[in-house]
């Protein structure tokens, strides 16, 4: 049986079933975002982002989405600021331990120690001299992607809209950027090589290569075969029908893997020509297909955010979830190759994570 | 002392108490000894920066107040989230 984790604008349901035969198990924060939700798969813990509108951004602990969930502590910024905490975009096992870390706009890192019910902001990262000059993209400064190290846990990259990518050897003692060969095709070209207003919109460590990444940017598809420190562009002239899109996934058993849902542009981000497609790759970006069998083909304008695509397994059985902003999430057992409607007529789709 | 309502979940998170006598001489004293007496309740209301939070709406005696509003004894503040949303 699959569970998965569905963050929608109006609380978390949780689907469990096989293949197309899903049913929803329980439903949590009813009223409230919930920008990502996932299960720990070392302490079985879950975690949901939620951030009222009301009450401020928060992350919830449970061991059972369908009992009580208790608040996790120590996800504020420093007092006597002039900043607040304003939302939470992940959560992540680290590579020890109880180590955990959460992503948070305006442009945070957190980090647990105890399995995640206590955090404390990685001050590195707060302080870096460069913050005034940072800009949000129109989600807010939001930190969506933390890339570990499998093994190494002084390795990470990490991914901000609208701030680039940011590197640490040192477990976050330090940081440098990442960003050599990205083009923000949205600023004048005499200011693209300075700006560091570089809007990554996902970002993929492949663990069985793990100097290689994958990224969606705000315009651009690319690949590092360097640890993040340069990127390559994979997405002009290799196939997809537009290089815009939010969401991101990899095949943990083959390194030259990647898939991206293609919107059709930055003015228009719904699925191109009203047809629903997942595009993959199985040459490292040199090519791409698509694959929609299964999805709809016709009247269909979707928007896939960045955190509702999400993968279970590896290979050639490897199943796929996506959730649309429309309430559908469809789903595929054989790697992308056909697919079916798991739910429909949810709430908008803010994430999907197969527990 | 004065007199603090709170609605669910807020109340919940008092204990489930919907009314509690606090000392303060102004709506971020009180609410700060809400948090104090009530820990759970820290981040809900106010911020980290001891700043309402943007859609939580204080009334003292009916009257939409801020966080340096001044209080006497026997005011009373309801704390309401308000009616924004989609």
């Amino acid at each position: 049986m699959t569970e998965l984790l569905i963050g929608t604008k109006k609380g978390l349901f949780a689907l469990q079933g096989d293949e197309d035969d899903f049913e929803i198990a329980a439903r949590s924060f009813p009223g409230e975002p919930v920008e990502f939700a996932m299960r720990d798969p070392r302490s079985g813990r879950y975690f949901a982002c939620v951030t009222s509108a009301f009450y401020g951004p928060k992350i919830f602990v449970t061991d059972d989405p369908a009992g009580e969930w208790q608040q996790a502590e120590g996800l504020q910024l420093p007092e006597g600021g002039e900043t607040s905490l304003e939302r939470l975009w992940s959560v992540v096992p680290g590579e020890e331990e109880g180590l955990l870390y959460a992503g948070g706009a305006p442009g945070v890192l957190f980090e647990s120690r105890d399995g995640g019910m206590t955090w404390e902001l990685n001050q590195a990262f707060w302080e870096q001299p460069t913050r005034p000059e940072w800009n949000p993209g129109a989600g807010g400064m939001c930190m969506h992607s933390i890339a570990t190290w499998p093994g190494d846990p002084s390795r990470i990259a990490l991914a901000i809209s609208a701030v680039g990518v940011w590197l640490t050897d040192d477990g976050g003692r330090t940081w440098r950027h990442g960003n050599k060969g990205l083009v923000p095709r949205y600023v004048p070209e005499e200011s693209r090589e300075e700006t560091i207003t570089l809007c990554v919109h996902n970002l993929h460590r492949h663990p069985s290569r793990p100097e290689r990444l994958f990224m969606q940017f705000h315009g651009g598809v690319y690949r590092s075969d360097d640890a993040g420190e340069s990127w390559i562009d994979i997405g002009t002239d290799t196939g997809l029908p537009s290089d815009f899109g939010f969401p991101l996934v990899i095949d943990p058993d083959d390194p030259d893997s990647a898939y991206v849902i293609p919107l059709t542009a930055d003015l228009d981000r719904v699925t191109p020509d009203g047809r629903v497609r997942v595009y993959e790759t199985r040459d490292a970006g040199a090519s791409w297909t698509a694959r929609g069998d299964g999805l709809p083909a016709t009247d269909a304008y979707l928007t896939i955010l960045r955190q509702a695509f999400a993968r279970e397994g590896s290979g050639p059985g490897m199943a796929l979830y996506f959730g649309a902003t429309s309430g559908d999430v469809f789903g595929s057992h054989d790697a992308g190759a056909s697919w079916t409607t798991v739910a429909s007529k949810l709430p908008p789709v803010h994430s999907v994570r197969a527990a | 002392m004065v007199v603090v309502r709170l609605r669910a979940p807020l109340s919940e998170l008092a204990g489930g108490r919907r009314e509690l006598r606090l000392e303060g001489s102004t709506v971020r004293d009180v609410l700060r000894a809400l948090e104090r007496e009530h820990p759970a309740i820290q981040g809900w209301i106010l911020d980290e920066q001891t700043t309402i939070r943007e859609h939580i709406n204080v009334f003292v005696n009916g009257e939409k107040g801020r966080e340096e509003t001044t209080l006497d004894a026997d005011d009373r503040i309801h704390v309401i989230p308000s009616i924004s949303g989609g």
